[in-house]
């Protein structure tokens, strides 16, 4: 089973409970993995002890337009979504953009003339690190300069491991544009988390919104519980969606946070949310065989 | 010629709008006929990359040059590769204004 822990936003602390919960399965003794889909600012490994294992380069694809095959009709940059060709008819001029270019492809598509061949950039990285002896981590970091992490997302999420594992954690990247719908089509299950504050409503009320259209299951996990207002939770009540765990808001998780650590083992309250979540997610993972 | 101005509304007596890639339309007056005509700025709600599509647009329809508040980079490029002069204009003129400017040039 895949679990995107998503965020309508950054900082509602997304990184920490993927991090705390890969830890806390791991615990229980279930076989978890967990990849970093932050393509664009990935983390997590940061706050785990894994050992680099493997590096793989990420390509993306590039047109290059032949102007002597060019007859400058449009349809390329009429096709492209991201304005990345422009071509103006009258003056005979055409051109790509590199850092527009999303690399869809749509523009060879549409060339009827030819012109249009294809080359490959390096996009980024895809690195698997080492947790107690098992290669169930890994990260996709998109180069700099590219404008679009999906490419990146695309390939980490596609099997980086050499095995299955039961539970693999998709720590996704924030908001609620294309990154994040990549990595969420991955997923059989999405946890969004919030904070109870009116910032926190905004947000997972956007996220709501673009999972709903998606149709995937989905639950919220509200974390600095005890914070702000109960609004998040009128909220969750009158659209019937699922609380799946709350963590407190604890003064030393975000010093720990802030040192790099996670939290496991030093705060037993906190840890106990996460053995509930856990259970929580292995009833869910049975009950859907 | 045909002058493109960055707009705000689609009236004379609307404002010149200071970006130019995402204003909402484009005041494009004709010095032949001295008439000015208001057309929808295509690329204003893009993502990315408005300037260089709102250029092209532009550039398709056969403009000479363009007026607004500033250009970035990128479009002082394109247009000097396409022939187009740009023109800044720092107040909040209105259209009526700038056009006027032009006919008695
Ligand atoms: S590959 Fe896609 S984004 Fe890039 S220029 Fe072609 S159509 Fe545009
Ligand atoms: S579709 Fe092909 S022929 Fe038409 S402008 Fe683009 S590259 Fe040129």
């Amino acid at each position: 089973m895949k679990i995107a822990i998503a965020s309508g936003k950054g900082g509602t602390g997304k990184t920490f409970v993927s991090v705390n919960l890969f830890l806390t399965l791991r615990n229980m003794g279930l076989e978890a993995a967990l990849i970093d889909c932050d393509a664009e600012a990935p983390n997590a490994m940061a706050f785990l002890p894994a050992r680099l294992a493997s590096e793989t380069e990420i390509f993306e694809y590039r047109p290059v337009i032949d102007t002597e095959k060019c007859v400058f009709c449009g349809k390329c940059a009429e096709w492209c979504e991201y304005n990345a060709i422009i071509c103006i008819s009258p003056a005979k001029y055409i051109r790509m953009d590199e850092s527009l270019c999303h690399g869809c492809a749509a523009c060879n598509t549409a060339c009827k003339y030819g012109a249009i061949s294809d080359s490959q950039i390096v996009s980024g990285k895809k690195s698997v690190f080492e947790f107690d002896n098992d290669r169930c981590l890994a990260e996709g970091r998109t180069e700099i300069g590219i404008k679009s992490p999906v490419r990146v997302i695309k390939a980490i999420t596609d099997n980086p491991f050499e095995k299955e594992y039961d539970y693999t954690i998709l720590d996704s990247p924030p908001g609620t544009a294309c990154p994040f719908m990549e990595t969420v089509s991955k997923a059989d299950l999405v946890l969004l988390v919030t904070e109870p504050t009116p910032f926190g409503l905004s947000d997972l009320k956007k996220a709501v919104n673009v999972l709903e259209m998606t149709g995937k299951p989905f639950g919220v996990i509200i974390n600095r519980a005890g914070l702000g207002n109960h609004d998040v939770y009128d909220f969750l009540k009158e659209k019937d969606i699922s609380l799946w765990g709350e963590i407190p808001f604890e003064r030393e998780i975000a010093e720990l946070c802030s040192e790099g650590k996670s939290i496991k083992d030093e705060l037993p309250d906190i840890k106990r949310k996460f053995t509930e979540l856990a259970l929580k997610l292995e009833d869910y993972g049975n009950s859907r065989n | 010629m045909k002058i493109a101005i960055s707009s705000k509304t689609e009236s004379l007596s609307g404002e010149i709008d200071s970006r130019f890639g995402r204003c909402p339309y484009f005041a494009i007056y004709d010095s032949d006929t001295q008439s000015t005509d208001f057309v929808v700025n295509k690329a204003a709600d893009a993502t990315d990359g408005a300037g260089p599509a709102a250029v092209g647009q532009l550039a398709a329809a056969g403009i000479n040059e363009i007026v607004s508040g500033d250009f970035g980079m990128k479009i002082k490029d394109l247009c000097s590769q396409l022939n187009i002069q740009l023109t800044i204009i720092k107040e909040n003129l209105t259209i009526k204004e700038i056009t006027d400017n032009f006919k008695s040039k």
